[in-house]
């Protein structure tokens, strides 16, 4: 159970956001600029709120009151980003290797492999970034997610940089994904057609504020 | 004409040790001083930024004379380190080591800060959220994106290093063995009667060192370049 309520001024923008989420993908839908991937970025502790509380099952993560700020390295909350951001310097396989070693988790031969199998990258696995398609780039950046075993996984657009073609190429490992990890979904979007698809529940923004919650018919 | 006499190699070898030695020492200062600057505000940042480009600035004469008015034997912080850890600059190798480092320290700087300012901080953000502390964060991304930064200060450090006169011949004198560096020699030579062949003997090997360290660094950071991208 996630729950969040954060605010803050970001330039003309007056973000006052408060949601919650019970698991499965719950969708941050609204059109850009409705302050999405700041909310996005506020529950990774990648932007600080003014103020607010921000909650995952039993951990405050943050707690403006309280003075809580957990810092990113330490939520265990891994995040799919726009423009994958993978490491340019490793192999994909250092890539998704990149959480478990930084968190000091055991080699999970099992999970990698499965990871690996879901989101179809084996042949990918010795080769750099910089020698990857948009759309392959998206899934290792999945599965890198997914292998730092988080407790609750942020998707930013993760298709908004990919042309319509590549998009029908990714939305069905995300369905996979959906349907196999255990794990609760943020997922950020503007676009109706995918959230539609994706998502279990619906948050819709609208200038920093939520103005509707409720299943994906809102969409 | 490549017949160098000993006390000529001896000035190669020297001025190639001082060189290298200076440039490997003040490698980390440069990396941590480069992070502070590039990505950190505190208070004194303007001053420190200013410290550290002065002996660019400054005739290297003047930075010799303040080393030796701070260092030297006579000098409180100076006879301070000799008689407690035994160390001595004045008049040895070492000291030729502290003036080109001083001297070469703000291009050193300079490339690495550049090129730490230049790394996306959007994969450190990355690395933070898959569990990375700030420290990991730093020597899993940051500094392996610096490395052709770091490598170009470095063969600009070392350059500088090699041809640093002013500040060294103030600070350490020009002593045969100990501090006599191929430009120190050069000068030597060119200020006795009958020294211009053995004068040009060391200016080719001036340029042809250089030459190397240049080439050697190009193909270096190419190398480093490709990585990066992720080829």
């Amino acid at each position: 159970m996630l729950s969040v309520t954060v605010e803050k001024q970001l330039g003309e923008l007056a973000l006052d956001v408060s949601f919650t989420s019970a698991g499965g993908v719950t969708a941050l839908f609204g059109m850009s600029g409705a302050g999405k991937t700041s909310v996005i970025n506020m529950i990774a502790g990648l932007i600080d709120p003014a103020r607010g509380r921000i909650a995952l099952d039993d951990t405050v993560l943050f707690d403006a009151a309280a003075g809580i700020n957990v810092p990113a390295w330490r939520r265990g909350v891994g995040v799919v980003f726009q423009e994958s951001r993978l490491f340019p310097h490793f192999t994909v396989k250092h890539n998704l290797d990149y959480g478990r070693w930084m968190r000091g988790l055991k080699a999970d031969a099992k999970a990698f492999a499965h990871v690996v199998e879901l989101l179809d990258i084996g042949p990918l696995l010795a080769r750099r970034p910089g020698r990857l398609s948009g759309g392959e780039r998206q899934r290792v950046a999945f599965g890198r997610a997914l292998l730092m075993q988080p407790r609750l996984l942020l998707l930013d657009e993760p298709l908004a940089s990919l042309d319509a073609a590549r998009k029908q190429e990714i939305l069905p490992y995300l369905e996979r994904l959906r349907d196999d990890a255990r794990v609760p979904m943020i997922y950020v979007s503007h676009d109706p057609a995918e959230v539609r698809r994706i998502a279990t529940r619906v948050v819709r923004l609208e200038a920093g504020k939520v103005v509707a919650e409720g299943g994906v018919e809102l969409v | 004409m490549f017949d160098l006499s000993p006390e000529e190699w001896t000035a190669v070898a020297l001025s190639l040790r001082i060189a290298v030695v200076a440039t490997i020492v003040s490698l980390p200062f440069g990396i941590a001083i480069a992070f502070l600057l590039a990505r950190k505000n505190f208070w004194g940042k303007s001053l420190l930024d200013a410290v550290v480009h002065l002996p660019l600035v400054l005739p290297p004469v003047v930075t010799g004379y303040l080393l030796l008015i701070t260092l030297g034997r006579r000098a409180p912080l100076g006879a301070f380190l000799a008689d407690n850890f035994g160390i001595v600059f004045s008049f040895r190798w070492t000291g030729a080591v502290l003036a080109c480092a001083v001297m070469a320290f703000p291009l050193l700087v300079r490339a690495i800060r550049l090129s730490i300012e230049a790394v996306d901080g959007k994969l450190e953000q990355a690395a933070a959220t898959l569990g990375a502390r700030p420290a990991l964060v730093f020597f899993s991304v940051t500094l392996p994106l610096t490395l052709p930064g770091i490598i170009a200060g470095m063969v600009l450090a070392f350059a500088r290093a090699l041809g640093e006169f002013g500040a060294t011949i103030t600070f350490v004198s020009n002593i045969p063995g100990e501090t006599q560096t191929i430009s120190a020699a050069i000068y030597t030579l060119t200020q006795v009667p009958g020294g211009d062949a053995a004068a040009l003997r060391l200016v080719v090997i001036a340029i042809v060192i250089s030459l190397a360290a240049l080439m050697l660094s190009e193909w270096f950071a190419r190398r480093a370049t490709q990585r990066l991208r992720g080829e």
